[in-house]
């Protein structure tokens, strides 16, 4: 039954994307196109007194000049400009609304021109007055005004008696700076004018249908009368889950031009926009003498704008990893003047696990414990903070396959014992650890009599590779090839599906097909039966499978018939079903997935160069629908822990409020050559009881436990702690 | 202030060949090879990704060598033989580059995957690179957010090895 499924099937937009063919949101032609250009505020708080656009306006070629004074209306109403993915607590940014300056970079014109060169000359000529007040951006300086936000984690016992008692006890603050995704292609929309007040909008985003409805609220349409397209995503990693500026900018330039409008940010501007906030974690842990734990306490400091409480679970994972009689964990924010933070992949588990992995690693330090042996002295078979157990938990598989991949037990466990050469060599390791999550998706196959199959749903591809999941359970459930398969998704018009994101579209959409596949299946068993002389006549309809086209029984021993024959016969040229996943509500077990992290450090003891030579990442996350992709998103996690340890840092001036490496070669990201050997290993791990698939998702795991297990081998190379990410060469050096 | 209607220069006629086909049109200096392509010549399969050359998306071939098309004015191009992802297939067979990437599964969001290929294809016709180390270092001028460089190298030394 499963020629694809669990198969290196490669991907079926492969094509499109290796030869130019993929069209994003910035590449849809239009006729009569105008370009946007984005004037951004250049304080960080204050009002804007005057905006003078008479000199743009000037510019042959300019066709007007959007801002808050001159433009259509815009809904007045939070809710309205409440997406799915938005903070429960605040009011959402309102590109163009009013006066306010809420942040450095925010856009407070559009310049629309005939072309995008003269929209951005223009863009030059627009003076602003602003009368700016006292504002704050510095975590750091300002966290004695952090306050408490509620989060799910009761605590159990008394973890600041049992730190006191504790034999061995480490405690420490972990710093880890805002990052920003980077997606390689800019963030764009063609808003294109349908007449009649109707707009086609493609945009760069992670869910076609959130985008649909918060136009509709914001701009007060009718469902019909805005249709959100995004066949193709050049990344996004979170940055697409909410709607972005450029989405509200391009429909309000065509709304009130009644003409198409596309708006490119530049990379620059894309600074503006979310990232993952900056935080300090401070983990403190008590161990007995044997090396069990008795107390974890671990209190994130998160920045979050002046508008919106956006905070996500940092603290929680070590209810779930490490098995502790006391614990008590807190989340707080402070409230900085800067745009609102935003999901990155993993958001609250890179940041979170990357401090209790370095903790783990001093505690194993300071008992004289191999790290691997203090894990397992502590593994939780129970996530601790329901009592629950897990569908299935193989992190115990993972360490002893990596380690043994990795060589671990050839590790001298000295700081600065282990060289090459001139370079000090440290070995490290970390857990990771994501949840499991399947959320609501629909999708639609129509089944034609020629064999072949159309699967469609409004979920987005973000380079995760849904449309290839999608194809493999589909080819496999409707017993047909892949080539026979088209799937359409990232069309507001087609099933419901949420923002692609948390690592649960491959479960979610995986089981909407296998529900729409078992409709025709059952269809095409009833028409079979009905047929004259049928040989299936007497087959229970519940036993017969689709296989190689055929509806067939006893696998393919018993009587068949040609799904194309018993179309032709009952005069169908198509078969059309729209299924929504089920899943079983099932509250009674924690869904998590989990990975052990190896790496490898070569440091030039002299210069302070860090070179990651090697990772061997072991991930437990149930069935893996695709092993090539799967392997692949994996390997892109990896590179983003390496980034996370030792290059990514958005740096604020905090005399201006404002970021000063806004562009790709200050804001350091992993390029080819700072990336090597990089292992990925799946380790079996059946689960029956999560989904019928026993599918958890993959998108966020890779990246998880990477930062600390490099932090931890630098460590082990040079004998320093360094706490504070990125661990650049000076912090070494210091 | 002087009027600024003056400030626009006025456009320029050029010749590209692109992908073998002559291409006449008209720009005014400050726009981009890279922009030409998109915009003018519908030619969107090069990318923009920053536009100062930090990222490598742009990268086209330009008389067989690769370039950064964002770093490059097209009137200083008049003339050139430009070669773009969308001249690389064949009569509709894919270029090794081009199939290897998908062997390798060498992207993943695919918009870093034009510049890839091309610089890959300028990478081979200079025949510096050797190994895999080689292969990292001048690839390192095209970045790839979704982390696929393992299977960019892969993939490059398959072309390399059949080539």
């Amino acid at each position: 039954m499963n020629a694809y499924v669990g198969t290196p099937t490669s991907r079926v937009d492969g094509r499109a994307k290796v030869t130019g063919a993929a069209k994003y949101a910035g590449e849809f032609a239009a006729d009569r196109l105008l370009h946007g250009f984005v004037v951004e505020a250049t304080i960080p708080r204050g009002r804007i007194v005057r905006l003078d656009s008479s000199d743009a306006l000037k510019v042959k070629g300019v066709v007007d000049v959007l801002t808050h004074t001159h433009r259509p209306p815009l809904a007045d109403k939070d809710e309205a400009w409440k997406d799915e993915v938005a903070p429960e607590k605040g009011s959402p940014f309102r590109p163009l609304y009013d006066d306010r300056i809420r942040f450095n970079g925010q856009p407070i014109a559009l310049v629309v021109a005939e072309d995008w060169e003269t929209a951005k000359f223009a863009a030059t000529r627009i003076r602003v007055e602003y009368e700016q007040e006292a504002f704050a951006t510095d975590l750091e300086s300002e966290r004695g005004t952090a306050a408490k936000v509620d989060q799910p984690h009761k605590p159990r016992g008394d973890a600041a008696a049992a730190l006191t008692r504790a034999a061995v006890r480490h405690e420490a603050d972990y710093v880890i700076p805002s990052e920003h995704h980077n997606p390689m292609e800019l963030y764009a929309t063609t808003a294109v004018w349908e007449g009649n007040g109707g707009l086609t909008v493609y945009d760069k985003t992670q869910g076609v249908q959130n985008v649909q409805k918060f136009l509709c609220g914001v701009f007060r349409k009718k469902p019909e009368d805005i249709r959100v397209i995004s066949p193709y995503v050049g990344g996004a990693f979170g940055s697409g889950l909410r709607p972005q500026h450029q989405v509200v900018l391009a429909t309000l330039g065509a709304l009130a031009l009644k003409r198409s409008v596309r708006v490119v940010l530049t990379r620059q501007q894309m600074y503006s926009l979310g990232y993952r906030p900056m935080t300090i974690e401070h983990v403190a842990l008590g161990a007995k003498p044997d090396g069990t734990l008795d107390a974890v306490t671990h209190e994130a400091i998160a920045v979050t704008s002046r508008f919106e409480d956006f905070s996500r679970n940092d603290t929680g994972w070590g209810e779930q990893l490490y098995k502790s009689p006391n614990s008590r964990l807190s989340h707080k924010l402070v409230h900085l003047d800067l745009a609102t933070p935003c999901d990155m992949r993993a958001p609250g588990a890179a940041t979170g696990v990357c401090a209790l992995e370095c903790a783990m690693d001093e505690l194993a330090v300071a008992l004289k414990l191999d790290p691997i042996e203090l894990r397992l002295k502590c593994y939780s078979d129970r996530d601790q903070s329901g009592d629950l157990p897990y569908t299935s938990k193989q992190l115990r598989e993972c360490y002893a396959r990596g380690a043994e991949a990795f060589g671990w037990a050839r590790r001298n466990p000295a700081p600065r014992s282990m060289r090459d050469g001139k370079d000090l060599v440290g070995w490290g390791m970390a857990t990771g650890v994501w949840e499991a999550l399947q959320m609501p998706v629909a999708v639609r196959i129509v089944l034609t009599s020629n064999g072949h199959a159309e699967v469609s749903c409004a979920a987005s591809d973000i380079g995760t590779g849904t449309y290839t999941i999608v194809a493999q359970v589909a080819a496999d459930a409707l017993g047909l090839p892949i080539e026979n398969i088209s799937v359409r998704l990232a069309d507001s018009t087609l099933p419901q599906a949420p923002v692609e994101g948390g690592s649960w579209m491959a479960a979610s959409s995986a089981h909407a097909v296998l529900g729409a596949a078992e409709d025709i299946r059952q269809e095409l068993a009833r028409l079979a039966k009905a047929m004259p002389g049928s040989p299936l006549a007497d087959v229970d309809a519940a036993t017969v499978t689709l296989v190689d086209g055929m509806i067939a029984s006893n696998g393919r021993n018993g009587p068949a018939l040609s799904i194309a024959d018993v179309m032709r016969h009952s005069k169908l040229e198509r078969i059309e079903k729209e299924k929504l996943n089920q899943f079983a509500e099932d509250k009674s077990h924690a869904r998590n997935t989990h990975s052990a992290v190896f790496a490898e450090v070569k440091v030039d003891e002299e210069l302070g160069v860090i070179r990651v030579t090697r990772v061997v990442s072991a991930v437990a996350a149930g069935r893996i629908l695709n092993t090539k992709t799967g392997r692949s998103q994996i390997m892109g996690g990896v590179v983003w822990g390496i980034g996370m340890a030792l290059h990514e840092e958005t740096v604020m001036d905090h005399r201006f409020g404002r970021i000063m490496n806004a562009n790709i070669a200050e804001y350091h990201i992993p390029v080819n050559a700072d990336i090597h050997d990089i292992d990925v290993i799946f380790v079996d791990e059946p689960d029956d009881r999560i989904n019928k698939l026993g599918v958890k998702g993959l998108g966020e795991i890779g990246i998880v436990g990477v930062p600390a297990a490099i932090a931890n081998a630098v460590y082990h190379a040079t004998g320093k702690r360094i706490r504070r990410f990125p661990i650049t060469l000076d912090k070494l050096l210091e | 202030m002087a009027d600024i209607t003056d400030q626009i220069p006025e456009r320029i006629p050029i010749n590209l060949i692109v992908n073998g086909v002559r291409r006449t049109l008209e720009v005014v200096p400050w726009t981009t090879l890279l922009d030409a392509l998109r915009d003018r010549l519908e030619l969107t399969g090069t990318k923009k990704g920053c536009d100062h050359g930090q990222c490598g998306a742009c990268t086209v071939l330009i008389d067989g060598r690769r370039v950064n098309s964002c770093l490059t004015l097209a009137v200083m191009k008049d003339g050139a033989e430009i070669t773009t992802i969308e001249g690389l297939a064949k009569d509709g067979a894919l270029h090794p580059l081009q199939q290897a990437f998908i062997d390798h599964d060498a992207f993943q969001c695919g918009y870093c995957t034009p510049g890839q290929i091309c610089s890959a294809a300028g990478l081979l016709a200079e025949g510096h690179a050797r190994g895999a180390d080689e292969i990292r270092e001048v690839m390192s001028g095209n970045l790839c957010r979704c982390g696929a460089y393992p299977n960019i190298v892969a993939a490059i030394e398959q072309a390399m090895s059949r080539s």
